[in-house]
């Protein structure tokens, strides 16, 4: 029988049989039920997928009318990371009217609020410039990064040196005063944006660092719209899984080590995130329909939950995009036109 | 990554209504299929314009929403944002600083 072109999870072609990729989506989805204790792929959805690697063509689409809204996170630093000599406003041009994208991001190329916030009065009359000469929704965005705040980076004791010495009490402490530090930064960054002119404020990549910077992202957010209800919050998360680095903390009764995507979706819709962006983890070792399918079972169970936009974070290596830096178009539109056409999905 | 994710999901941005319906989601936090049949109201086309680069070139001339091309004397940057915020009913948080900063009288 013939085989069908598809790729692993680290990008490499691979051929599979029509049977291989077919238990492979299976395999993918049930992973995904299992670990979230959420419903598998339906018999139709993997029906679907079967056939979205089935086509030959190189690259696939959604069915017109089923098109979603675009957001960029840390937009204006992929120009300086592809050594493209343009300003940070140029690159907005270049997004709006030669990419047709649908919103926009200014970001500094230290993309965490801690160092956001010594520079914020350069960062406020550049958004202040592209607002004047921009028409779609302009956010700014950066990353809560809660690793900046321990030594030798920040000031408080680093739990990675605490941890291995079995001083656990002491890490979890030095991760309680970090998270203070952190939402003071997070909240002066996002409200000085705001303030200048930001339609949004995108903390991308929340709890890279596990539960405390998940519940510090929760705090300032929560803050942060008590100060300005208009404000447009988009929270896009890390991984799939929080890590519970301290282990023991709580929102609202709710232990934040281990929520998976849905559940996070359920305190990010409590504090009033507007846009809410799951990020489901690659696994280099599998195939592309092993992962997509787990990705779409992941983020499918966070659309049909959910009141508010949801906006799968699929950059390079998650949400069924192979972790390469040059990803295929071939494997990239498949895990877009996957994740729209059964998910419902409002963005990405 | 970004041109592949546009020709295969994307509305387009200012090229059709994609930087519309995205206003629906940041300003009333509006699901994907709700936004998009706001967005159509408001503008009195079908929710299949709304992705009709042709249809919207028209509209967004017409009613000085901004367009894609340069076009003399088309709505550019914050102006095409006024009328944004007035023909789909909305606030946008630069357009009323810079009412403030010029000393706007409604």
């Amino acid at each position: 029988m013939a085989k069908i072109s598809t790729r692993m999870g680290d990008g490499f072609r691979v051929e599979l049989s029509e049977e291989e990729i077919r238990k492979d989506l299976e395999e993918g989805s049930q992973d995904a039920a299992k670990k979230g204790k959420i419903p598998p792929l339906a018999e139709e959805d993997l029906r679907r997928l079967l056939e979205i690697f089935k086509c030959p063509d190189r690259s696939v689409g959604v069915e017109r009318g089923k098109e979603v809204i675009l957001t960029y996170d840390s937009a204006t630093t992929k120009f300086k990371r592809g050594n493209v000599s343009v300003s940070k406003i140029q690159s907005l041009q270049i997004y709006e009217r030669l990419l047709g994208s649908d919103t926009l991001e200014l970001a500094h190329i230290d993309y965490s609020y801690k160092p956001v916030k010594p520079i914020v009065v350069f960062e406020q009359p550049i958004l202040e410039q592209a607002l004047l000469i921009t028409i779609a929704p302009l956010f700014y965005g950066a990353m809560p990064n809660l690793g900046l705040y321990s030594q030798p980076d920040g000031p408080c004791p680093n739990p990675g040196d605490l941890l291995p010495k079995g001083k656990i009490a002491e890490a979890r402490a030095s991760y309680e005063e970090q998270i203070e530090h952190s939402v003071k930064d997070m909240v002066y960054v996002a409200s000085q944006m705001y303030e200048a002119g930001a339609d949004g404020i995108n903390f991308d990549t929340t709890a890279a660092a596990g539960d405390a910077e998940f519940m510090a992202t929760l705090k300032a957010i929560s803050i942060l719209k008590q100060k300005h209800p208009q404000m447009c919050v988009q929270m896009g998360m890390a991984a799939e899984f929080v890590l519970g680095m301290h282990g023991e903390l709580k929102w609202e009764g709710v232990r934040l080590a281990g929520l998976y995507p849905h559940k996070q979706l359920e305190l990010a819709q409590k504090v009033g995130v507007t846009i809410f962006g799951p990020a489901i983890n690659i696994v280099n070792s599998r195939s592309l329909p092993w992962n997509i399918s787990r990705a779409v079972t992941f983020v499918k169970a966070c659309t049909e939950m959910a009141r508010i936009p949801i906006h799968a974070c699929m950059g390079m290596g998650v949400c069924g995009v192979p972790l390469t830096p040059s990803v295929p178009v071939d494997a990239l539109t498949r895990a877009t036109k996957a994740m729209v056409d059964i998910t419902n999905l409002d963005g990405l | 990554m970004a041109a592949a994710h546009g020709i295969a999901a994307g509305i387009g941005g200012i090229r059709a209504a994609g930087d519309l319906v995205a206003r629906m989601q940041v300003s009333r936090g509006m699901r994907l299929k709700e936004a998009k049949q706001y967005v159509a109201g408001k503008l009195g086309i079908s929710v299949l314009d709304i992705t009709d680069p042709v249809v919207m070139a028209e509209v967004r001339e017409d009613l000085g929403l901004g367009t894609v091309n340069a076009i003399p004397w088309a709505a550019k940057g914050i102006d095409a944002k006024f009328r944004i915020a007035s023909v789909l009913g909305i606030k946008i948080n630069c357009v009323n600083l810079f009412k403030k900063r010029v000393g706007w009288k409604a």
